[in-house]
């Protein structure tokens, strides 16, 4: 049964192409996200289904390449890539692709990328702890849901808004509640089942049963027999996002005999424990506060993270900590520093990887995770 | 228990045998096979000690070529075996930088000897033993003769860290006349700068001991203590560290 839930996941992406389609001929709309911090709340309350467009695979670089510059990360040429060869479904299905400025790199692409597709670029503000900032990200809010109305040719209620959020709320939870599972020893999930889950969770056309999954699978697993394996290392992964083709570090540790039990990064736990207070009146502001809470490297100051890997490594029982830079990604590589000095004062041995989407360096990051591992042989 | 321990290396390949007190070792050159490398190494150590194949009870296998190596009864990586040779040889050391064929390494060691944490260079031959070795076929030398033939006083600055560039440099430098021991001096304060950087990230604590085979290289040591601001200890068989800890934790249960 578990394994069922699994195969339900892994196919997610292939199943919901043909879900999506039929939608499309049906009339329904269709936008693309590609960061956690688009308020999809605000697609589903359009009445249109967000999908995930972020590139977690190599293929389309080097027609990225054409336009973007080699030393770029790799997250952003892949999903350039995917745009400029029109070679992803769910972004050729897009009636509008929306995008933040989370970084240099991703907002001049986003210029690009207009070429292609209508986009639509939030501004996000890089401190979370000032008024102004808030403010902005409040208009950013509302500029967003204007153009989709505009764009889809919808109206969004606040009642429409606050049922999405609710929506949302849920599926976090759910997600959430897989994650934790981890906690035991030996951990229930590989690091490639929780991949597969939270990868799928972006290409789904019906929330609803998506959630449902979600809760199938974690009771499931509740109701397996503990059995008590082989002693086996913890790892803990943070730093850049990790999809499908670009899970060669969860997949080399988890081949060297090690467990991710936890992904801090934002494809992971990152996002999981906010939920949208719903005790206000306006759902723009309840948002704009949940959004902007997401310990992610691009806010200066980034406290939060620091506070929420500190808590991972305890509730997780982690034993190491694989840090991963995707090449070019600044503001994960210099928090790298900060993140270094947290594990290493918690003693347990951190590894910080650097890295892109290709294969050329496996043999070399193989041998950095073994050394780590041997660190913690017991 | 008699134990043999290898590290299979990008350049060559080395081997130590113990069986109790007693050490043998030797080298190969790896060439294009790590697994024929590794088997003319144990060859080589049985005839050496004079005892049997039947009576090696573990082989353990380091270095970049141990993942090819099937008679290997365990693969360890070289962070740990260096670690392991160099706790042996001198307990009092901290920090180890290591520079092979292919890549350099600096580890640093707890009270107990053990790996408390590790940097290794990117993909990237800049400082490391294939550096050398392009440069020195640059300068119609062959690379173990760069320690004997530098001249620290005129060290002329090599700014490319780039293998392929760092050659260009070369070739223009010796067209305009400059002399070839300034020029090694000042690749060799190229490697110490771009290693001793890789240590400093780190945190360099005394005692700190060179290993690899371009530990050998005495213009390399010097430019790297001068770099590091702290003595260097190189041992007599610096190349041989990984393959003794590998032989080391091997013998011993």
């Amino acid at each position: 049964m578990r394994e069922e839930y699994i195969d339900k996941f892994a196919s997610a992406r292939e199943i919901n192409m043909l879900n999506i389609k039929q939608a499309k001929e049906n009339g329904r709309k269709v936008v693309g996200i590609y960061c956690t911090y688009c308020p999809q709340e605000l697609v589903l309350a359009a009445g249109a289904i967000p999908v995930g467009l972020c590139g977690t695979k190599e293929e389309p670089i080097a027609a990225a390449e054409e336009h973007l510059p080699r030393n770029l990360c790799p997250l952003i040429k892949s999903s350039y890539g995917f745009a400029v060869s029109d070679t992803c479904p769910y972004f050729h299905f897009s009636d509008l692709v929306i995008g933040e400025t989370t970084c240099d790199g991703k907002k001049k692409m986003f210029e690009i990328m207009l070429d292609i597709k209508p986009v639509h670029i939030m501004q996000l503000p890089h401190l979370n702890n000032t008024q102004a900032s808030f403010d902005l990200w409040v208009d950013e809010l509302r500029r967003l849901k204007l153009r989709l109305e505009e764009d889809l040719k919808v109206e969004i209620s606040n009642e429409d808004i606050w049922k999405a959020v609710e929506v949302i709320n849920q599926e976090k939870k759910a997600m959430k509640a897989i994650c934790d599972l981890n906690r035991a020893d030996p951990p229930p999930l590989s690091g490639m089942d929780l991949l597969t889950i939270a990868w799928s969770r972006s290409f789904s056309s019906n929330k609803s049963e998506m959630i449902d999954n979600m809760n199938g699978l974690a009771r499931e697993v509740n109701l397996q027999e503990k059995t008590p394996g082989e002693p086996a290392p913890r790892v803990l992964l943070t730093g850049c996002p990790v999809g499908m083709g670009s899970e060669k570090v969860i997949r080399l540790t988890e081949e060297l005999g090690a467990h991710i039990v936890a992904m801090e990064n934002c494809s992971g736990y990152k996002t999981l424990e906010l939920q949208t207070d719903t005790s206000g009146d306006d759902p723009i502001i309840a948002l704009a506060e949940k959004y902007l809470a997401i310990p992610c490297s691009c806010m200066s100051p980034n406290p939060n993270r620091l506070d929420l890997l500190n808590r991972m490594i305890d509730d997780f029982r982690v034993d190491a900590v694989i840090d991963l830079t995707w090449q070019a990604c600044h503001t994960y590589n210099i928090e790298a520093y900060e993140v270094g000095k947290l594990v290493k004062q918690k003693g347990r041995p951190y590894l910080h990887l650097e890295s892109d989407y290709s294969n050329s360096d496996l043999e070399s990051i193989k041998v950095r995770i073994e050394a780590m591992l041997e660190m913690i042989e017991k | 228990m008699i134990g043999i321990g290898i590290d299979i290396g990008s350049v060559a390949t080395k081997g130590i045998i113990i069986n109790g007190d007693i050490q043998k070792k030797t080298i190969v050159p790896t060439g294009w096979s790590p697994r024929d490398a590794g088997q003319a190494v144990i060859g080589k150590l049985l005839d050496l000690s004079g005892i049997d194949r039947a009576e090696v009870e573990r082989i353990f296998v380091t270095g970049y070529g141990r993942v090819a190596f099937e008679e290997a009864d365990k693969t360890i990586t070289e962070i740990k075996c260096h670690a392991r040779g160099i706790a042996e040889l001198y307990p009092e050391v901290r920090t180890i930088i290591d520079i092979g064929g292919q890549d350099s390494k600096v580890i640093r060691l707890g009270d107990n000897g053990q790996v408390v944490d590790f940097a290794m260079n990117d993909k990237c031959a800049a400082g490391t033993g294939r550096f050398l070795q392009v440069m020195a076929t640059a300068l119609g030398l062959d690379v173990s003769e760069l320690g004997d033939n530098e001249e620290p006083g005129q060290t002329l600055s090599i700014s490319s860290m780039c293998t392929v560039f760092a050659e260009s440099e070369i070739i223009g430098l010796l067209a305009r006349g400059n002399p070839k021991g300034g020029i090694i001096a000042g690749l060799h304060q190229s490697v110490g700068k771009r290693v001793a950087a890789m240590a400093r990230r780190m945190g360099v604590q005394a005692e700190v001991a060179f290993t690899g085979g371009v530990a050998i290289n005495r213009g390399v040591q010097r430019a790297l203590e001068q770099e590091l601001g702290y003595a260097v200890i190189v041992s007599e068989a610096c190349q041989y560290t990984g393959a003794l800890g590998a032989a080391l934790l091997a013998s011993k249960s």
